[in-house]
C-alpha cells in the first residue's frame, strides 16, 4: 500500500494545492460484491498545473476525479478543494462549491440541448444568479474561436465544437480547478488537438488548474504532469511527458492491469 | 423478439406503471359511467314494471289530461268506473281481477316536520290490496290498512320519516292535512327502491275519497289469467267484453311500455352521462397515447441497436405491438375494477346532492366488460403503433450516435387541418348564435365538438409560441431555471399539447357551464324583478296544487292587501296538449307585469285570453281570434285579447280561473301571489302567514327574494353536479401531467445530472419541473377558457327565447379557474419534481 503523498506538482511556497486527496478510499457495493475503486490514494493537484491521469480501464481514474470534484462521496479519507473539506459538506453546500469553484468537461453530453452555445457557456453563473464577467467571457470565447457559432444550439455544432464550448463553460466561471474526464474521447485527432491546445492555453495564459483523465498518450503529452493509476492506486508519475514516453510507460502497466 | 419485448417491459418498471395507470384510469372512467347508467336504467325499469298481472286495463289517453310540462300532475287522474271491474271479473279466463287506485298527490310529513319527496319525484297515494297477485306491494311489517284512518307506508319512506307501527302519520292530501295510524310497512317490487317516490296506501274507500273525490272508480284494473290461458288470449277476451271503453294491454306489453317510457324519460341522463363517458374515453385515450408514444420514443436508441444487430423492421413493430397488447390488457382488467369504484362514486355524488339514486346492486353488463377491454387494448395498441412505425424507420447506424431522434413529421399538415376545423367550429357556433332557437343550438352543438377537436389537432402547432408568451415572465422571476422550464415545455410541442389537452377540454366545458349557469341566474333574477310585482309567493314544497282554503286563510292575515291564486291546468288548446294558466283577473295585474305587444289585460275577466307571442305564432292565433280550451271535464271558449312578450317561465295561455271552474276544473292553486299593505312589516307579515298556514305543512311562504334564490340555487346545484362529473376529467388531466413530467424527467436524466454537476441546486431543479408543469397547465387552461367562453356565448344567444335573456360572464370566476388550473399543474408536478431533485448526479450523468 502506497502511503506516500505523491506530489502532482512542485508546490509553490505561497499557495497550497488547488485540490488535494488524503488517503482517499472509495469502495462500491458491500460484502462479497464490494469493489475497491480507490485504495488509500493521496494526491495534490497544484495550482496552475495541467495534470493528466492515465491507467487501464477500471483502474479508478473516473472515480478519483468524481470524488475530488464533489460529485461522489468518499468511503474514507479526505478531499479538499482549496481549504474546504468536501467530505463534511451537505448536498447544497457541495453543489454551490461545484458551481463556484469547479469546472467540468465530460466525455459527452456536456451541454444543455435547449440552450445556445453562449447560454451554455454562462450556465453556471446564470444558475448562481451571478453577474457574468463579460470581458473574461469574451476572451474565453475568442480563445475557443467559436464567436460566429454562439447563437447555435448544441445539435448544430460538431462534436469538437461542442467539447470546446464545454471547455469554455468550465473556464468562464473562473473555477479554482477544472476536471475533464476523457474530453477528447469522442473526437478525432484534429478536433481533439483543438480542445487540448485550448486547455493548454488556459493553463499557460490564465494560470488555470486542470485535471484530465485520458487514455490517449498524445493527449497526456499536453499536460505538465501525468499520474498513472492501476487497481485504485497511484503507481507512477511522469513530469513533462511526451507521447512516446507515456506510451512506453503504459505498456508496462497494461500487462499488470490485465492480470487483476 | 417477444422475449426482448418482455424483458424491456420489466426493465422499465416505472414507465410500465405510468402507462398502466393511464390505461386503468381511461378504462375505469368509461366503465364506471356505463355501469352507473345501466344501474340507473335497470332500477327505474324495475320500479315501474313490478306489476305481475296478466292483463292491465287503463283509461284511454286524453291529450287534455296530460297537458304539458308540470301541468300534467295537476289535473285529476283519469279513471275507470267500478262496474268496469265487475265486467272484467266476469270475463271468461279471468281468475281474478282487482281495481287499483294510484295517483300522485299524498305527501308524507316526517316525525321532525320535514316533508318527504320535495325533489319532484311523485308522491303517490294508493289503495291497498291484500292479494299479492294483483299488486307489487309486499308487506314487510304489520298488516294492510283495512279501515278509514289507517295507512301503510313504503319501507324507504317509513324509515326516512321516522314513523313506527302504531304512530299517527301526518299526511297532506289534495284536500289538506290529515293523520292516519301506521298499521303496515311494505316493500315495492323486489328491490323496494322507489328512486325517491313515496307511497302511502289506504283502504280502497279512503283512497278513492282522498284521490278521486270519493267516486267509486279506479285508475287501473289488473286481471290474472286462469290456469292455461295466455296473456294474449285473455287480453283479447277482455277487449271483446269492454270494447274501447278503456285500453287493454297484456302484462308484458304494459311492462314494456313502462320500460320504454322510462327509457325515453331517462334518455337525457343517458346522453348526459355518455357525453361524460365520451370525454373520459377521449381524455383517457389521450393519456395512453401520449404515454406510450413517449415510452417508445425514449427507447428509440435501444430499438435502433436491435436493428443494428439484425432485427427486421417487422420484428421491431411486432414486438412493440405485443408489448402494448400485454400492457393494454392488464391495464384494462384493472380499469374494470376502477370502473366499479367510479360507479359507486357517481352514486354517492348524486345521493349527496339529494337526487335519490338506488344504492347497491350495480349492474355490470357483459357489454360493459367488452367495451372496457376493447378500449384498453385497442387504444394502447394504436397508441404504440405510430411511434413503433416511426422507431422502426430509424436507420440502424443512428444507434451509434448520441442524439437519436425519432424523425418527426412536420406540424404543417396538423396546423392546416386543425386550423380549418377550429375555424369551422367557431363559425358554426357563431352562425348558431345568430340563427337562434332549436336549429341554432344544433349548430352550436356541432360547432363546439368541431372546435374542440380542431383545437386539439392544432394545439401542437401553436403550443410552442403560446408557451413562450405565457412563460415570458419566468426568466425574469426565476432566472435560468425559469427559461429552462419554458424551453422544456416548448421543445416537445406535441407532448405539451397532448398533456394540456385534458385540462383544455375540462376547462372549456366547466367554464361554459359556469357562464351559462350565471347567465341563467341573472336572467331569472331580472325576469322576476321585472315581471313579479307581488311581495310574497306561496307554493308547495312538493310542487303539487294545494286546496283553496289556503287562499282564504292567507287573505285573512292582517297586513295582506291582496292574494292572487294561480292554477296550472292541463288542457288541449287548438288540438295540442298545453298548460293553461288560470288566474284571478281582478288581482293578477297587481302581481305580474306583462309586456304587451298588442291588446291588454283589460278583457281577461270577461272571456278574454292572453297569449305570449311565441305560443300565438306557433298556434296561429291573433287578437280577436276565438280559442277553445278543452279540459277532461268539459270545454271553455275564450277570445284572444292580449299578446305579450314571453319572459322565461312567464309564457303560455292565461285565462280567468273562474271560467275554467265553470268547465269543471277542480284543481287547487299551484301558487299564490301575495301583495302586502304598504305599511306592513315584511318579516312580521311573513311570520304571520307562515303561522296561519301551520295546518298545511307542505306549503311555504317565500318573499320575492327567497323565491328568486330558490330558483337560482337549483341552477347552482345542477351546475355542481356537472362540474363534479367534469372534475373526474380534470383528475385524469392531473395524472396525465404527472405521467408526462415523470417521463420527461426520465428522458432528461442526463441533462438534469449535467445541470446538477455544474451547480444547479436540488431546489432549482424542482422549480424547473414545477414551472414546466405550470406553463403547460396554464396553456391548456387558456385555450379551454377561450373555447368555453365562445361556446357559452353562442349557447346563451340560442336560448334567449327560453328565458336566458342576458349574458353574464363571471370574469372573476374564470380567472379563478385559471389560477386553479395552474395550481393543478403545480400539484401534479410535485412528485416528478421531487424525483428530479433527488437524482444522483453521477448516475444521472452516466445514464444511457
Ligand atoms: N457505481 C459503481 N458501482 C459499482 N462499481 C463501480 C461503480 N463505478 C465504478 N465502479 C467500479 O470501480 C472501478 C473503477 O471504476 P472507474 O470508472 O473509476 O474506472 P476508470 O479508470 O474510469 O475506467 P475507464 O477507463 O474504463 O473509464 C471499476 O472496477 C468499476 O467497475
Ligand atoms: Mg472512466
Amino acid at each position: 500500500m502506497t502511503q506516500d503523498t505523491i506530489a502532482a506538482s512542485h508546490e509553490s511556497p505561497t499557495a497550497g494545492p488547488a485540490a488535494r486527496a488524503v488517503e482517499l478510499t472509495k469502495v462500491y457495493g458491500e460484502g462479497e460484491t464490494a469493489v475497491t475503486a480507490l485504495d488509500s490514494v493521496s494526491v495534490d493537484f497544484g495550482r496552475g498545473r495541467f495534470t493528466a491521469i492515465m491507467g487501464p480501464s477500471g483502474s479508478g481514474k473516473s472515480t478519483l476525479m468524481h470524488v475530488c470534484a464533489g460529485l461522489d462521496s468518499a468511503t474514507s479519507g479526505k478531499v479538499y478543494i482549496g481549504d474546504v473539506d468536501l467530505t463534511v459538506l451537505k448536498d447544497n453546500d457541495l453543489t454551490r462549491l461545484r458551481r463556484d469553484a469547479v469546472g467540468f468537461v465530460f466525455q459527452a453530453f456536456n451541454l444543455v440541448p435547449t440552450l445556445s452555445a453562449l447560454e451554455n457557456i454562462t450556465l453556471p453563473m446564470d444558475i448562481a444568479g451571478r453577474k457574468v464577467d463579460q470581458e473574461w467571457v469574451d476572451s474565453v470565447i475568442d480563445t475557443i474561436g467559436l464567436r460566429d457559432r454562439l447563437r447555435n444550439r448544441p445539435s448544430q455544432l460538431s462534436g469538437g465544437q461542442q467539447q470546446r464550448v464545454a471547455a469554455a463553460r468550465a473556464l468562464a466561471s473562473r473555477p479554482q480547478i477544472i476536471f475533464a474526464d476523457e474530453p477528447t474521447g469522442n473526437l478525432d485527432s484534429r478536433a481533439g488537438a483543438e480542445v487540448l491546445s485550448f486547455l493548454r492555453r488556459s493553463v499557460d495564459d490564465h494560470g488555470q488548474t486542470i485535471v484530465m483523465v485520458t487514455h490517449d498518450p498524445t493527449a497526456a503529452s499536453y499536460a505538465d504532469h501525468v499520474l498513472f493509476l492501476a487497481d485504485g492506486q497511484i503507481v507512477d508519475t511522469m513530469d513533462n511527458p511526451t507521447a512516446e514516453g507515456v506510451l512506453d510507460r503504459m505498456k508496462g502497466f497494461d500487462g499488470k492491469g490485465r492480470r487483476s | 423478439m417477444l422475449r426482448s419485448a418482455w424483458r424491456s417491459l420489466l426493465h422499465h418498471k416505472l414507465r410500465l406503471v405510468l402507462s398502466g395507470v393511464a390505461i386503468v384510469l381511461g378504462v375505469g372512467f368509461v366503465v364506471g359511467t356505463l355501469i352507473f347508467t345501466d344501474t340507473l336504467n335497470s332500477t327505474f325499469t324495475n320500479l315501474f314494471s313490478a306489476t305481475t298481472s296478466d292483463v292491465v286495463v287503463t283509461p284511454n289517453e286524453d291529450p287534455a289530461a296530460s297537458g304539458s310540462g308540470r301541468a300534467s300532475r295537476n289535473g285529476p287522474p283519469l279513471t275507470l268506473p267500478a262496474d268496469l271491474l265487475a265486467q272484467v271479473q266476469g270475463v271468461d279466463g279471468v281468475a281474478k281481477a282487482g281495481g287499483q287506485v294510484l295517483a300522485d298527490g299524498v305527501s308524507i310529513v316526517g316525525t321532525d316536520g320535514t316533508v318527504l319527496g320535495t325533489t319532484g319525484a311523485p308522491t303517490f297515494g294508493s289503495n291497498w290490496d291484500d292479494d299479492q297477485d294483483l299488486t307489487p306491494f309486499r308487506l314487510t311489517e304489520g298488516r294492510g290498512p283495512a279501515a278509514s284512518g289507517e295507512v301503510a307506508l313504503d319501507s324507504v319512506s317509513a324509515e326516512k320519516s321516522g314513523y313506527v307501527l302504531g304512530d299517527s302519520v301526518s299526511l297532506v292530501s289534495p284536500d289538506g292535512a290529515m293523520t292516519a295510524t301506521l298499521v303496515g310497512v311494505f316493500r315495492y317490487g323486489s328491490s323496494g327502491n322507489l328512486a325517491g317516490a313515496t307511497i302511502a296506501a289506504f283502504d280502497t274507500a279512503s283512497a278513492q275519497q282522498l284521490l278521486l273525490g270519493g267516486r267509486d272508480e279506479y285508475t287501473e284494473i289488473d286481471a290474472v289469467a286462469s290456469e292455461g290461458v295466455s296473456q294474449e288470449v285473455l287480453a283479447a277476451a277482455v277487449r271483446a267484453v269492454i270494447g274501447d271503453a278503456a285500453t287493454v294491454r297484456t302484462g308484458q306489453e304494459a311492462a314494456d311500455q313502462a320500460a320504454a317510457d322510462i327509457a325515453s324519460g331517462l334518455a337525457f341522463i343517458d346522453i348526459f352521462l355518455l357525453v361524460f363517458a365520451g370525454i373520459a374515453l377521449f381524455v383517457g385515450s389521450f393519456i395512453i397515447l401520449n404515454t406510450f408514444s413517449m415510452l417508445v420514443a425514449q427507447r428509440s436508441r435501444e430499438l435502433a441497436l436491435l436493428r443494428a444487430l439484425g432485427a427486421t423492421r417487422g420484428q421491431i413493430v411486432r414486438s412493440l405491438i405485443a408489448e402494448s397488447f400485454g400492457v393494454g390488457l392488464v391495464g384494462a382488467v384493472l380499469g374494470l375494477g376502477v370502473g366499479v369504484a367510479v360507479a359507486f362514486g357517481l352514486q354517492s355524488l348524486f345521493a349527496a346532492i339529494g337526487a335519490e339514486i338506488p344504492t347497491g346492486g350495480l349492474v355490470l353488463l357483459p357489454r360493459t366488460i367488452i367495451v372496457g377491454l376493447l378500449i384498453g387494448v385497442l387504444v394502447t395498441v394504436i397508441a404504440a403503433l405510430a411511434p413503433a412505425l416511426r422507431a422502426s424507420r430509424i436507420p440502424p447506424m443512428a444507434a451509434l450516435r448520441d442524439d437519436v431522434a425519432i424523425p418527426m413529421r412536420s406540424l404543417r399538415l396538423r396546423a392546416i387541418a386543425g386550423g380549418i376545423l377550429l375555424v369551422l367550429g367557431l363559425g358554426a357556433m357563431t352562425a348558431g348564435a345568430m340563427v337562434g332557437g332549436g336549429a341554432g343550438s344544433q349548430y352550436v352543438g356541432v360547432g363546439v365538438v368541431a372546435a374542440l377537436i380542431g383545437a386539439i389537432v392544432l394545439s401542437p402547432a401553436i403550443a410552442g409560441p403560446l408557451v413562450r408568451i405565457l412563460g415570458f415572465a419566468f426568466p425574469r422571476m426565476f432566472g435560468t431555471v425559469g427559461s429552462l422550464a419554458v424551453q422544456n415545455a416548448e421543445r416537445q410541442p406535441r407532448r405539451t399539447a397532448a398533456t394540456a389537452s385534458a385540462l383544455m377540454i375540462g376547462l372549456a366545458l366547466v367554464s361554459a357551464l359556469t357562464i351559462f349557469a350565471s347567465s341563467a341566474k341573472t336572467s331569472i333574477t331580472q325576469v322576476i324583478d321585472r315581471v313579479v310585482g307581488a311581495d310574497f309567493l306561496i307554493s308547495s314544497q312538493t310542487q303539487r296544487p294545494f286546496p283553496d282554503q289556503v287562499t282564504a286563510t292567507v287573505a285573512t292575515v292582517p297586513g295582506v292587501a291582496a292574494v292572487s291564486p294561480v292554477k296550472i291546468v292541463p288542457a288541449e288548446v287548438e288540438g295540442q296538449g298545453a298548460a293553461v294558466v288560470g288566474v284571478d283577473s281582478s288581482t293578477f295585474g297587481e302581481m305580474v307585469t306583462l309586456t304587451f305587444t298588442s291588446g291588454s289585460l283589460a278583457g281577461l275577466g270577461t272571456g278574454g285570453m292572453l297569449v305570449d307571442t311565441a305560443t300565438a305564432t306557433g298556434a296561429g292565433v291573433g287578437i280577436g281570434d276565438p280559442v277553445t280550451v278543452r279540459v277532461t271535464t268539459g270545454t271553455a271558449d275564450f277570445t284572444v285579447t292580449g299578446l305579450y312578450d314571453p319572459a322565461g317561465a312567464y309564457s303560455g295561455y292565461v285565462v280567468d280561473a273562474a271560467a275554467l271552474a265553470e268547465a269543471g276544473v277542480e284543481t287547487g292553486a299551484s301558487f299564490l301571489y301575495v301583495k302586502a299593505e304598504p305599511d306592513a312589516d315584511p318579516t312580521q307579515l311573513q311570520e304571520a302567514m307562515t303561522a296561519a298556514l301551520v295546518d298545511y305543512p307542505t306549503v311555504q311562504v317565500l318573499s320575492q327574494v327567497q323565491f328568486r334564490e330558490q330558483i337560482t340555487s337549483s341552477v347552482d346545484q345542477l351546475l355542481l353536479v356537472m362540474v363534479m362529473l367534469l372534475s373526474l376529467a380534470i383528475l385524469i388531466a392531473v395524472l396525465g401531467i404527472v405521467n408526462t413530467l415523470v417521463l420527461s424527467v426520465v428522458e432528461r436524466t442526463r441533462e438534469i445530472g449535467m445541470l446538477r454537476a455544474v451547480g444547479a441546486l436540488r431546489r432549482q431543479i424542482r422549480t424547473m419541473v414545477v414551472l414546466e408543469a405550470l406553463v403547460i397547465a396554464v396553456y391548456g387552461a387558456v385555450i379551454g377558457l377561450v373555447l368555453g367562453v365562445w361556446f357559452a356565448v353562442a349557447l346563451q344567444r340560442t336560448l334567449i327565447d327560453q328565458g336566458i335573456e342576458v349574458l353574464d360572464i363571471p370574469w372573476l370566476g374564470l380567472l379563478l379557474f385559471l389560477v386553479l388550473a395552474g395550481a393543478v399543474g403545480v400539484l401534479a408536478a410535485l412528485w416528478p419534481a421531487f424525483r428530479a431533485g433527488r437524482l444522483n448526479v453521477l448516475e444521472a450523468i452516466s445514464t444511457e
